[in-house]
């Protein structure tokens, strides 16, 4: 990192402060030993994070065995598994009418067909963008930042936008009449909604995974094309058998972290479709965020319930995960 | 090849034009389309009146109706085809039912003629509605709420790298019990959203007093799981060796952190800061649950206040997000020459 | 140890303040359009009047009244004053103003007949009042009506009536639809009831829904479904969400939008002079031609460390001419009585349209139905505009039939009582 002349001045602070610190935590690690430095290392972090994030969660599990509309836990009578029992009571789990709580299944099956869609498109368009970006063009940085540019905008600003777009008489269908098309209703219609969530938080997201891709794109050692070129092996085989084993960690990386932030999905859709036409936009998160919270028929215990359920499947998916980028990723 | 290999020079192996490179100006120059094209007519959009923003089909620029002065009265202007067949530009002066009288504005004394309004359209110039963005300035505490986000968010960005690093530090050049375990719960955690446990996050920040408290928005957001994930993934790459010499040295733990691994960690850090201040200038889920006094407001939710039950004052919500958006567009320009690099040594190689 | 270490610093090092001082008033207050500032300014010269109180007015967004508010409230916090629209639900939070304010009388009097909307069944207190009244109702496009040569039906006119007519208008001036009634179970109901169904069963509980009211939705999807109510608006979102027509009306595309009261003003500027526009009240059903009467009150907090000084704000928010004045400036109707019967409203607009439609909005406050004046003061009335929003917009997507429909609503409503009434 060049050390930039602002920067400096700007963390002078931090550095004399840490140059203080080192007297007491020196004596500090002269008692504890390197156990005691572990801790010290560990605690900020772990401390905020068990208070808001984990004792929370523990809460949120209580809450899931508990009944009625009060938000808090004391005013709350104890029910037991009935939320559960709700949620799980189905004659078909792929069928949603046949369930007592038919807008659960919707949600999860939405959301499962969502992340296969989403995931995959993303991780093609973004890898065909890190590719394009890796060839010899000029100005690099600048259509770098083009396609990372929507990544700093809030989900509810991207929804709003498109939605402006995509809605029956917006710009979208305007482009599409001056073209002589016929106009499409993108979000009143069950199949284009899906694909316009699907595409909307592509294009929100796919500028950060492309970035990824591209620096493993780059890291690949030039000389192994060249030995490839010389013996003439076809450019698709090539991708095949070099660009793709070489780029696998950041792939790995991508479709984890992209996975786990397309099961989240919530405020761009939220407010691109608001969960329509009908229910076929509607996603677990929305689904517990107006279960607890806004909606009408509010029910906080059954929320939760059902939070705790997504995140259970959450952890065996990443389980998985971990234990296929171990296989594939050596050591981690 | 060269469809895959990035080659020096601009004009690659200089064997003239390749399919692929057209394939790569059409993406590259479709692609500006689609990724500036929305936020630009956003730009633009904010500068629409109330009834140009409600308008369908919408205009690409603002417009406004022009006007004109008969009689001392601003009267609207508009293209009118009258019965004998010619076009004109006249000045409206009532209308009644499906009826206007039409008059000539610079013979305002004439027999006004009788139009069918279905037989005239508006004369319209581009006209930037500047006033979304005077009002609301005006009116509202734009600079406090201004102060706010940035304490928010500067503070948040601080203590995010500074704690996430020490913790990354000792999760990736530490053995010892319990690591595995505590790693397995940050990624776990990686994938709850917060929408899924505000009722209970909201108990425990009443509970520590910090509602209605700028720290109440600073600090649950700040244990990121995914700025530990990042940086440590990053800090494995640094070679354990480093550190051993600096032992040898009799440098203390803390200062090989400080010292060491910090500086080599940089790019990572950098990628992680311009994230934390992103995420943090646009929150608005949760500052909307903690804050709900005027003088905490941050940017994000004092622009939300102009969406009642029952009316949303898009002109005014639009205009303050382009406002709220530069802030974050500048540090990613300053910045950006970062990200890659960051990206680059995360989690990879 | 260290949890607890971390959080003591936490809460004393960094809690700035939040405890309030005697002489501080806060007010939570949201905005439809410029309700706000006409408050502020009220405010302002409240404290000019008592120069010993200060009362800090807190603009949030609508989201924040719905959904923070009851928490801050069962947390035993919130601002001491608040504009809020949910009032029977929380009925339990609001202060009881009768010690406070200077005469009890003169509350009862006004604003008495909308007590029972915002207080416990069976209690007597004073909880606020209600700073507009709201009444849902109808608009029709009187240009798009001239340009198809339509007579608008006129006194008594029925559903049927109306939805021909606009359908007419519709197939003549090539709209997209002939009308449409926004995404709400609140706007709903009141024609659902005109149509003589009963919602609110003997024992205070939903009522399943009765042939009468499955009339109304059946109607209502069939519309949907022949391109004459328009899909969009309903469609648009899942869940119980609010989508209002008023956009499609402001655009002519649409005949008629059956929406209510505190529209008048968003339609007045946004339309200006696109064309003429007049409110038509209600249509009629078999029972009568009501709309449903709601609105928005100010109620004191209980937990309000300053009840005196509360008091005193209350007390000139709900003075007559501040009453009056408030409402004039920003062409709400008045909650007031004595507002009401001396009349003489001057609504500051330059627009005539928008008055002649405030006053047929008070001649349509004439024609509520004892049914519909009973659900703003029923503890279940959200529940069961929920299971309706939620499952009527379902069948009109076509995810399922409206015999489904109406099973799910009459369950989902079932479940929602159910468990409101564990929690007691």
């Amino acid at each position: 990192m060049s050390n930039g002349g602002a920067t400096h001045y700007l963390t002078a602070p931090l550095r004399w402060l840490a140059r203080a610190a080192d007297v007491p935590l020196r004596a500090w690690q002269r008692m504890t030993g390197q156990g005691g430095m572990i801790a010290l290392f560990l605690l900020p972090n772990m401390a905020i994070f068990s208070i808001f994030v984990l004792i929370p969660l523990g809460m949120n599990a209580l809450y899931s065995t508990t009944g009625g509309v009060e938000f808090f836990l004391a005013d709350r009578p104890y029910v037991g598994g009935e939320h559960y029992a709700r949620l799980m009571d189905c004659e078909n789990y792929l069928e949603p009418r046949s369930c007592r709580d038919d807008m659960f299944w919707i949600a999860v099956w939405n959301t499962a067909r969502f992340v296969i869609f989403q995931v995959g498109v993303m991780t093609l368009v973004a890898m065909i963008t890190a590719l394009i970006l890796n060839r010899a063009i000029p100005a690099k940085a600048f259509w770098r930042a083009v396609f990372f540019f929507p990544v700093l905008l809030s989900p509810v600003v991207v929804g709003l936008i498109w939605r402006w777009i995509l809605q029956r008489q917006g710009l979208a269908n305007l482009a599409m009449f001056e073209m002589g098309l016929e106009p499409v209703n993108w979000l009143t219609d069950r199949f284009w909604a899906f694909f316009a969530a699907v595409g909307v938080s592509v294009w929100a997201h796919m500028g950060f995974y492309t970035l990824i891709l591209l620096a493993g794109l780059q890291a690949i050692p030039r000389d192994l094309y060249e030995a490839a070129e010389m013996d003439g092996t076809p450019p698709f085989r090539v991708f095949y058998r070099i660009t793709l084993p070489l780029l696998m960690p950041n792939l790995l990386v991508v479709l984890v972290l992209a996975l786990i932030r397309a099961v989240q999905i919530f405020d761009e859709a939220y407010v691109l479709t608001g969960g329509g036409p009908g229910t076929s936009t509607m996603f677990m998160t929305q689904y517990i965020y107006e279960s607890g919270f806004a909606n009408l028929l509010r029910n906080p215990g059954l929320a939760a319930a059902a939070s705790i359920l997504m995140a259970l499947v959450l952890v065996v998916l990443t389980l998985c995960q971990l234990w296929l980028s171990r296989r594939a990723g050596g050591d981690r | 090849m060269r469809w895959l290999v990035a080659k020096r020079g601009r004009t690659g192996d200089g064997r003239g034009w390749h399919w692929t490179d057209i394939a790569t100006w059409v993406w590259l120059i479709g692609g500006t389309i689609l990724m500036f094209g929305p936020a630009v007519w956003l730009v633009l959009s904010s500068f629409k009146t109330p009834a140009a923003l409600a308008e369908f089909p919408p205009t690409l620029l603002p417009f406004a109706q022009q006007t004109v002065e008969v009689e001392g009265e601003q009267k609207p202007l508009y293209t009118v085809t009258l019965a004998d067949g010619t076009v004109r530009t006249m000045a409206e002066l009532r209308r009644v039912g499906i009826v206007a009288q039409m008059v000539d504005p610079d013979d305002p004394g004439a027999e006004p003629a009788r139009v069918n309004i279905a037989d005239r359209d508006p004369v319209r110039e581009v006209d930037f509605a500047t006033e979304n963005y005077t009002e609301p300035f005006m009116r509202f505490d734009f600079f406090l709420f201004l102060r706010n986000s940035v304490f928010v968010t500067v503070m948040a960005t601080i203590i995010t790298l500074l704690t996430n690093s020490m913790a990354a530090f000792a999760l990736s050049k530490y053995e010892f019990r319990g690591r595995n375990a505590v790693m397995l719960l940050i990624i776990a955690t990686l994938m709850v959203p917060l929408s899924v446990i505000l009722v209970p996050l909201y108990s425990v920040v009443a509970a520590t007093g910090l509602m209605n408290n700028l720290w109440g928005v600073i600090l649950p957001t700040v244990a990121t799981p995914t700025g530990v994930f990042l940086l440590r993934q990053y800090m494995l790459t640094i070679p354990d060796e480093l550190l051993d010499a600096a032992r040898m040295d009799h440098a203390s733990e803390w200062q090989i952190y400080w010292r060491i691994v910090l500086p080599l960690a940089a790019p990572a850090l950098a990628v992680l800061a311009i994230f934390s201040v992103v995420w943090r200038w646009n929150d608005f889920l949760w500052p909307l649950v903690v804050l709900s006094r005027k003088e905490l407001y941050t940017l994000q939710i004092g622009l939300n206040t102009y969406a009642g039950e029952l009316n949303v004052q898009w002109h005014y919500i639009l205009a303050m997000t382009v406002v709220a958006m530069i802030p974050v567009v500048l540090v990613f320009v300053f910045l950006q020459r970062f990200i890659t690099a960051g990206i680059a040594g995360t989690g990879l190689k | 140890m260290n949890r607890t270490v971390t959080m003591t610093v936490a809460a004393s090092a960094l809690a700035l303040a939040a405890s309030a001082q005697a002489g501080e008033v806060r007010m939570m207050w949201y905005s439809d359009g410029v309700e706000g500032e006409v408050m502020q300014d009220l405010l302002n010269r409240f404290m000019e009047e008592n120069p010993d109180i200060t009362v800090t007015l807190d603009n949030v967004a609508y989201q924040v009244i719905m959904e923070q508010l009851p928490i801050q409230l069962a947390a035993g916090e919130g601002p001491d004053i608040a504009r809020v629209t949910n009032l029977k639900e929380q009925a339990e939070h609001w202060l009881d103003l009768t010690p406070y304010v200077e005469d009890p009388d003169y509350w009862r009097e006004n604003f008495g007949d909308q007590f029972d909307w915002m207080r416990p069944d069976d209690s007597d207190i004073i909880p606020g009042f209600m700073t507009q009244l709201t009444l849902v109702g109808g608009f029709a496009n009187a240009t798009l009506f001239e340009q198809a040569g339509v007579e608008m039906p006129g006194e008594g006119a029925t559903w049927d009536d109306w939805v021909a007519a606009a359908t007419e208008v519709q197939e003549s001036q090539q709209l997209q639809a002939a009308f449409v009634i926004d995404r709400s179970g609140h706007r709903i109901t009141g024609p659902i009831l005109s149509s003589g169904a009963v919602l609110k069963g003997e024992d205070g509980k939903p009522a399943p829904l009765d042939d009468a009211a499955k009339g109304f939705i059946t109607k209502l999807v069939d519309w949907t479904e022949t391109g004459q109510h328009m899909r969009d608006v309903w469609v648009s979102a899942a869940g119980t969400t609010y989508r209002s027509g008023a956009d499609e009306f402001i655009n002519a595309n649409i005949a008629m939008l059956y929406s209510g009261s505190w529209q008048v003003a968003n339609l007045s500027t946004k339309i200006g002079d696109g064309f003429d526009w007049v409110a038509i009240g209600s249509p009629c059903g078999d029972a009568g031609c009501s709309g449903l009467p709601g609105g928005a009150a100010l109620v004191a907090n209980k937990n309000t460390q300053n009840p005196e000084d509360v008091g005193k704000v209350m007390d000139f928010l709900a003075r007559q001419d501040i009453v009056k004045e408030f409402s004039e400036r920003t062409l709400f109707l008045p909650a007031h009585k004595g507002v009401v019967e001396a009349g003489g409203l001057d609504f500051q607009t330059d627009d005539p349209q928008a008055k002649a439609a405030l006053d047929k909005f008070v001649e349509a406050s004439g024609e509520i139905i004892p049914s519909a004046n009973e659900i703003p003061a029923w503890r279940y009335a959200n529940a069961l505009y929920g299971g309706m929003v939620n499952r009527i917009s379902q069948a009109m997507a076509g995810e399922m039939s409206v015999d489904e429909a109406f099973e799910r609503i009459d369950s989902d409503v079932a479940e929602q009582v159910a468990a409101a009434e564990a929690g007691e």
